[in-house]
């Protein structure tokens, strides 16, 4: 997929589908018409400039806000327009990992990841023991279930956080600024994290981040918000949107500004 | 269809587990019970491979399942041949493995009762010079402000005057008027049996000046602003604030305690006599509606039995508890760890610490009072 236009919104594997999206505080608009769609399997990411809206964008996403205009479609099932079941089970398929962590910090690494399961789930103890170490040891943190968030670096936290999102196997996998404040090599192994689940699990993963890096190492499709413009400029595969946008913001972001 | 195990031996060293149907969390998989007895019981097993052609759907399910068997194996020292697993899970599989469990694994080991207690009492006691410290710093800082030399914006103190001042007076009325209306009553049922009721204008008035007003107003300043200083440092600590201010060589005590403990000790004289006189109001209000004293009577009554000593007594008290107060909830902030649960704790600690402080000082400024003749 190429620069994106509307059409592209109802091709037939759309995982989730935005609709001329308007997202506002009271009477301030953050951003009009948004228009995309993320297929299935997709590593579809969010970026633009600092206080663009990339995060309201994916708390819209989450079903956390509710748009001021316009429609999000998961599997064609649009979210406001659904009753509180319908929301609940859709909701149900999201994990999301917040910019910092967001780890209870009153629960051990392993009652943060086994909450969902035991409220979720019919496992017995015994099984939700043995889900949450394997999820902890997925992200590299096996023999840490009974640390407390305070008592780990900022780089386990993510990874932390990361396994507490996969706690229920869920079909689409929503990352706020996952490398922020990691170094270089933690950062990397990240990526290849998502990248791994991506590709064994087949999981759908929305990224909000502006590491150009890990745009280019794991985004396979992106939207561009202009905080000027207030909408989207651009959408499509980031690396073709780096050499061929024909806006000239969207390449200079793509380019360090040395475009 | 549920997931279905069953086990082939393609060769006699060889194990092969074949897997079928669907590995879903919802509908559970198969326990690995068959397969740790035929491990227990056929010691030739060297390899175990799979068979996964016919799993249909899987996700963590199948994956507990295959740590479950990696376990095993290596507890019985056989290899593990995942080439006939899925795709994704051999993969996922790569990832749980690639690594090895943290040394500190089970460092939170359950302690003993008697251990726990040790604990707690090694933690008490460590916590002593912790509080000296603090102590030995307030009196620093409070000696650089005698001398002008103390740091703190002017603006800050009026801001946190007002929050301890105004904006408590209608909680200290309501509660200084309700004490006043129960000492008031509680005496008069006493002092009709041989109709002094008179009298109950000496009890509130002495009990309000010397004990009731300071000892109200403490506890709500306890519960009130004792806890939001703990709350704020302790936040503060967790945003790096305090280091923020540590770095620019500010120093947090002149800069943040300070101040607080200034606001509450100017505040705590002017509160004091403001309880007072609302819990004097409550009596004669008691006194006249149902006791038939008149309010002159009541007023010229209180007069008499009061002296300047017991009001002055009463105000000392607060202004110390005042101190305790700010003193306790400061040093709780300033302790704050570094998370949500730390500073609910540095709160929590914070009034239970001041109002601990208040009682004690009220026993003992009681009985040197009584000793002194004030």
């Amino acid at each position: 997929m190429e620069t994106g236009t509307a059409q592209q919104a109802t091709e037939r594997d759309a995982h989730i589908v935005v609709q001329d999206l308007t997202m506002a505080y009271g009477d301030f608009v953050i951003q009009h018409d948004l228009t995309f769609s993320i297929r299935r399997g997709d590593i579809f990411i969010i970026m633009g400039g600092s206080g663009c809206g990339k995060t309201t964008l994916l708390h819209h996403l989450i079903g956390l806000k509710q748009p001021a205009r316009g429609r999000v479609l998961y599997d064609g099932t649009s979210y406001w327009e659904s009753p509180p079941e319908v929301q609940q089970r859709i909701k149900r398929s999201f994990g999301m990992s917040f910019q910092s962590g967001a780890l209870w910090s009153s629960l051990t690494l392993a009652e943060n990841v086994a909450l969902p399961l035991g409220e979720y789930t019919d496992l017995d103890q015994a099984e939700i023991a043995e889900v949450v170490s394997l999820k902890l040891s997925l992200v590299g943190l096996a023999g840490f279930e009974e640390f407390y968030p305070a008592e780990i670096s900022g780089g386990m936290h993510k990874r932390a956080a990361l396994a507490r999102a996969m706690a229920l196997d869920p079909e689409i996998l929503f990352f706020d600024e996952p490398s922020a404040g990691l170094d270089p090599i933690s950062s990397r192994r990240l990526d290849d994290l998502i990248l791994e689940l991506r590709d064994s699990l087949g999981t759908t993963i929305v990224v909000v981040t502006h590491e150009l890096a890990s745009i280019f190492a794991i985004g396979n499709n992106s939207v561009f918000l202009d905080a000027e413009a207030r909408t989207m400029t651009a959408s499509g595969n980031p690396a073709t949107l780096r050499d061929a946008c024909p806006d000239p913001v969207v390449r200079r972001f793509l380019n360090r500004g040395e475009a | 269809m549920p997931g279905q195990l069953s086990l082939e031996f393609p060769a006699p060293d060889n194990l092969q587990l074949v897997l079928a149907g669907s590995w879903l969390l919802a509908t559970g998989a198969p326990p690995v019970r068959d397969l740790e007895q035929q491990l227990l019981k056929d010691g030739n097993i060297r390899r175990i491979s799979f068979n996964g052609k016919a799993i249909s759907d899987w996700d963590s399910a199948l994956l507990t399942f295959l740590a479950r068997v990696y376990r095993l194996a290596g507890e019985h020292s056989i290899d593990i041949d995942p080439a006939g697993l899925p795709d994704g899970a051999r993969r996922m599989m790569v990832l749980a493995t690639a690594v090895p469990p943290a040394e500190a694994a089970g460092k939170h080991g359950k302690e003993s009762l008697l251990g726990r207690i040790g604990q707690i009492a090694l933690a008490m006691w460590r916590a002593t010079p912790e509080m000296l410290r603090f102590l030995g710093e307030v009196t620093l800082s409070l000696g650089r402000l005698v001398r002008g030399k103390a740091q703190f914006r002017g603006s800050d103190l009026m801001l946190l005057i007002q929050d301890v001042g105004p904006q408590a007076l209608p909680i200290v009325a309501l509660v200084s008027f309700l004490v006043g209306l129960i000492v008031a009553y509680m005496g008069a049922a006493q002092l009709a049996q041989f109709g002094a009721q008179i009298y109950i204008a000496n009890l509130v008035g002495l009990g309000m000046t010397r004990e009731m007003g300071a000892l109200m107003t403490g506890v709500i300043m306890a519960g009130r602003t004792g806890a939001a200083y703990a709350a704020q440092l302790g936040t503060m600590q967790v945003n790096e604030e305090i280091d923020a201010f540590r770095t620019l060589g500010f120093n947090p005590i002149d800069f943040l305690v300070l101040p607080r403990m200034l606001a509450l000790i100017l505040i705590m004289p002017g509160m004091v006599l403001y309880s007072d006189i609302v819990g004097i109001t409550a009596g004669m209000f008691v006194s006249v509606t149902a006791f038939d004293i008149g309010t002159f009577e009541y007023y010229q009554q209180t007069v008499r039995s009061m002296e300047w000593r017991h009001i002055w007594g009463g105000v000392l008290k607060g202004t110390i508890y005042g101190m305790l107060i700010a003193f306790a909830g400061c040093l709780r902030g300033i302790q704050c760890g570094r998370s949500a649960q730390a500073v609910g704790e540095a709160t929590t600690s914070a009034v239970v610490t001041g109002i601990l402080f208040i009682v004690i000082a009220a026993s003992l400024l009681t009985i040197l009072f009584q000793q002194l003749g004030i």
